[in-house]
């Protein structure tokens, strides 16, 4: 039950970075999603991601921030097998549900939906 | 606006840019912090849901879940999206629906069903990815510039 609590007050936390990227700065939904996936994979490669996860659950694997967190994951999985070829290879191994989860639904979606004014 | 900017600018722009921006109103940053933080962090309980159902019912560890998790979210979105119900939510919550993962999967879907009259190949498919591309993108750069760096430093660093 704990989890549920975490989850929303890390997951509401990394929102409201998000909504003073939005108010303070006054960067795009564009540039701050952009920066926050950066983000993420950088403190991913720091190490500081996966404490984070087990932490807090969704509510860190949910925000977009996981993206760039789960890139990582996947490049240095095969990276310990294949070396730097493996960076390459490796980089979509962990991403690919939310990838393509948004592009099959998308297609889904404008097939069943008609746009509304 | 950056001041370089500025002094290009010729004197009546000038002093129509100082009247705008007097005029410009205050965002209520206290508020939608609040409300975003609200939003978001119901968004990430119902995914803490979704992961301990996949968790309980099926053979996923609490690491595997989050991509179940991802996909069913997304899932979601598209149905919240395709009835119209989700600018109302991202009007109120602002980043709270923007940041999770919900909100790629809106800008994905959102753009598809708005190009969908303009044909499946040319209209869906080349803008489908329009607002979601710089996220992909940059974040595959970023992971990738990270992911070398710390093999780099693994493999002959002896980290």
């Amino acid at each position: 039950m704990m989890i549920f609590i975490w989850a929303f007050i890390i997951g509401g936390l990394i929102c409201v970075i998000g909504q003073i990227m939005f108010d303070v700065f006054k960067l795009t939904p564009a540039h701050t999603l952009t920066a926050l996936v950066v983000a993420g994979a950088v403190v991913s490669g720091l190490g500081w991601y996966e404490p984070l996860v087990n932490f807090a659950g969704a509510g860190a694997t949910v925000p977009i921030t996981s993206f760039g967190n789960s890139l990582v994951h996947g490049a240095m999985a095969e990276a310990q097998v294949h070396g730097l070829i493996g960076v390459i290879t490796g980089m979509f191994e962990v991403t690919s549900s939310g990838i393509s989860a948004a592009i099959v639904f998308g297609v889904i979606g404008a097939i069943l939906f008609k746009p509304k004014g | 606006m950056a001041d370089k900017k500025k002094k290009n600018l010729p004197p009546e722009a000038q002093k129509y840019q100082a009247f705008q921006q007097q005029r410009e109103i205050k965002r209520p940053v206290i508020k939608n912090c609040l409300k975003a933080f609200l939003v978001g962090g119901i968004i990430c309980c119902i995914g803490q849901a979704i992961s301990t159902f996949y968790i309980t019912f099926f053979d996923f560890t609490e690491k595997t879940a989050g991509n179940p998790t991802t996909a069913t979210l997304i899932f979601l979105t598209m149905l919240v999206t395709g009835f119209g119900f989700y600018d109302h939510i991202a009007q109120f919550a602002g980043a709270g629906t923007a940041v999770p993962v919900t909100g790629f999967g809106n800008a994905v879907i959102a753009s598809a069903i708005e190009h969908r009259t303009e044909g499946f190949i040319l209209g869906v498919g080349t803008n489908m990815l329009k607002l979601a591309g710089p996220v992909i993108v940059y974040g595959v750069f970023s992971a990738f510039i990270v992911a070398l760096i710390k093999t780099i430093l693994l493999q002959w660093g002896g980290l």
